[in-house]
């Protein structure tokens, strides 16, 4: 079995003056159906380390290659194509869009994909089935709960069969309750064989994961 | 390995970029409309100037037709240049007794009459020997037909007819103004007037004229009475006014002198109505320069407004630009949706400030009485303005929506 996510000695370095290196060079892999947790405190190169993974940012140096595929040398176009196809985002603040419906911001993770009105309709519908928000479907994001906010937002992320799921501090903006029925949720979408990177402060919902990762000033401390 | 690579690049159907578009208008509908302003009166200004011009316009057109179009003049002409003329001086009227009857002859002549001023005559309501009348009024002699020609309307009274010029009986018609002054207002005593101390009966007041409005201040005289007591015309000279059908000026013009005078058609000089069309040309250039300049500054205006919305919507999107970039967008995605969002907003404007600018000159129209006329030309593509200016007021947003780091982004 070859790893989902492989990295060569990536590292990125903003370019100064005075350059920042928010990654320091690494080697990691990610194996298909691991859940893993990355954590650290603020400034650590946790968020750097998931754009990287997420192709929001290119490493300055080294090789990325996901599921097998070098994504280093990808001209922008291709690399929005695997954005929108092989990753699903979870974001702290949900980001959904207000004045859209559930459905219509679950479909909108299909958009990019060329995916045709209808299927992404029919998609979507599935999706927040999938997340038990069965009865929201029309719902506005202003009339949600913040549990419920996110679980669109995953809905969205699961909703173009990604084979990456990245959360960033998923669960910051819930109440202890809530974050356990979202963090319940993610697990199960583990156990169906979701690959999943989790970026967290909190060490109870990093305990959760099968692996952990430490980064510390740019450092990657494999667990 | 070249289809593998056209299969995962991501792409934005026109279908998906049209309704993400309109979804971003229609879920603000205040905000849009507020958007929209400028264009809509940019826009409806447009639309209202051209078509208030063209209206305009079709009024003058409608008053040279009326009035200026149908009226042909016919004067002596300059002889005195002319030596071979000059030596044997217009002792009589050259203008044949028959005038009037010779020139209505000619098709597209509704009525035409000769006159001209009695010079120094005394006018006045009593015979008061030695005493000079305070107001000098002029007398003209004035023949039958050139009494139709002027169109009158005539109040208390009658004009005199043909029994009167051909015996050169002694009465006048009265301007309303001249009938004022000289204190003439009840005809039922069949009043008189002193001209040099002789008696005129006044048989009619002209309480209004639609051509030569200065004929209401004179005392108009039969032409057969005048050349009776006074002669010819002296010191003044006489003119023909003829009152045509409407588009016949030109080629009554062309033969009025010869019906006058076939023998000698060179004695008159004949004045042709202006033409209507390259008067109301000249006019609507005139006017339709002005304000479409004024049209085209509410337009800036418009697009400014438009361009101001649109960036403080980037700001604001910014979460969701890079929300659209991590699930897939390209950055000319991005631009594509803004511009389009933006185009949109300017094409509603656009409709809007058509149809305003329409009801505009149907309502300034029905105040007027006017026929409201708005040509196709300027009604159709006025929305396409709009669009134009949506499209230049987004493109530097759009630039700067597609140049957002999703990274940045995202980190709000």
């Amino acid at each position: 079995m070859s790893a989902l996510v492989r990295l060569d000695g990536v590292g990125l370095t903003y370019p100064g003056p005075p350059p920042v290196p928010a990654l320091q060079v690494c080697d990691l892999s990610i194996w298909p159906g691991e859940y893993v947790a990355v954590t650290g405190p603020s400034g650590s190169g946790k968020s750097t380390l998931l754009n990287v993974l997420g192709l929001l940012d290119r490493p300055t140096t080294g090789r990325y290659a996901l599921d097998g595929r070098d994504v280093t040398a990808l001209r922008e176009a291709d690399l929005t194509g695997v954005r929108a196809r092989a990753i699903g985002f979870v974001f702290q603040a949900f980001h959904l869009l207000p004045y859209r419906s559930a459905t219509q911001n679950v479909a909108l993770g299909l958009l990019y994909a060329g995916t045709p009105r209808a299927t992404r309709e029919r998609q979507a519908t599935e999706a927040l089935h999938r997340v038990g928000l069965a009865h929201r479907l029309s719902a506005l994001p202003t009339t949600l709960s913040g549990g419920e906010q996110q679980r669109v937002a995953i809905a969205r992320a699961l909703v173009a069969s990604p084979r990456l799921l990245l959360c960033d501090e998923p669960t910051g903006n819930l109440d202890s309750a809530t974050a356990t029925t979202v963090l319940d949720l993610v697990d199960e979408l583990h156990r169906e064989g979701m690959t999943v990177v989790l970026i967290t402060h909190d060490p109870q919902v990093a305990a959760r994961a099968t692996r952990r990762i430490q980064m510390m000033d740019g450092r990657v401390y494999t667990g | 390995m070249r289809r593998h690579r056209t299969a995962t690049r991501s792409h934005l159907r026109v279908r998906d970029l049209a309704a993400e578009a309109i979804a971003g208008m229609v879920q603000r509908p205040t905000r849009t409309g507020l958007t929209a302003l400028g264009t809509i009166l940019g826009v409806g200004a447009f639309v209202a100037v051209l078509a208030l011009t063209a209206t305009a316009s079709g009024q003058i057109d409608e008053r040279f037709t009326a009035l200026a179009a149908t009226e042909v003049t016919v004067e002596q002409s300059d002889t005195a240049g002319d030596p071979a003329l000059a030596s044997t001086p217009v002792e009589t009227n050259p203008f044949p007794v028959d005038a009037d009857q010779r020139v209505e002859q000619i098709i597209g002549v509704r009525r035409a009459g000769v006159w001209w001023t009695v010079p120094g005559v005394q006018v006045a309501a009593v015979p008061l020997p030695g005493e000079t009348p305070p107001d000098e009024v002029e007398v003209r002699a004035a023949s039958l037909g050139l009494l139709e020609a002027l169109r009158p309307t005539v109040g208390p009274g009658r004009l005199y007819d043909d029994f009167h010029e051909r015996r050169a009986e002694q009465v006048v018609v009265l301007g309303s103004a001249a009938a004022a002054r000289l204190g003439v207002a009840n005809l039922a005593v069949q009043p008189a007037i002193f001209i040099d101390g002789i008696p005129f009966t006044v048989l009619g007041i002209l309480d209004n004229v639609e051509r030569h409005p200065e004929t209401l201040f004179t005392v108009l005289v039969p032409r057969a009475t005048a050349e009776r007591l006074w002669g010819h015309p002296r010191d003044t000279e006489p003119a023909m006014v003829i009152d045509t059908e409407v588009g016949a000026g030109q080629v009554v013009a062309d033969q009025a002198a010869l019906a006058l005078r076939p023998d000698a058609p060179e004695l008159f000089q004949v004045t042709a109505p202006p033409d209507p069309r390259r008067l109301r040309e000249g006019v609507a250039a005139d006017l339709a320069a002005l304000f479409l300049l004024l049209a085209a500054v509410s337009l800036v205006i418009g697009a400014v407004g438009i361009a101001n919305t649109t960036m403080v919507a980037v700001l604001e999107r910014v979460n969701e630009i890079g929300l659209r970039r991590a699930l897939g967008a390209r950055p000319r995605h991005i631009a594509a949706q803004f511009l389009a969002e933006s185009a949109a907003t300017g094409t509603i404007g656009g409709l809007a400030g058509t149809s305003l600018g329409v009801i505009t000159v149907v309502v300034v129209s029905a105040i007027q009485q006017w026929t409201p006329l708005v040509e196709p030309w300027t009604a159709l593509p006025a929305p396409l303005i709009g669009t134009l200016v949506g499209v230049l007021a987004g493109a530097y947003p759009a630039l700067r929506a597609a140049r957002v780091q999703p990274v940045h982004a995202l980190r709000r």
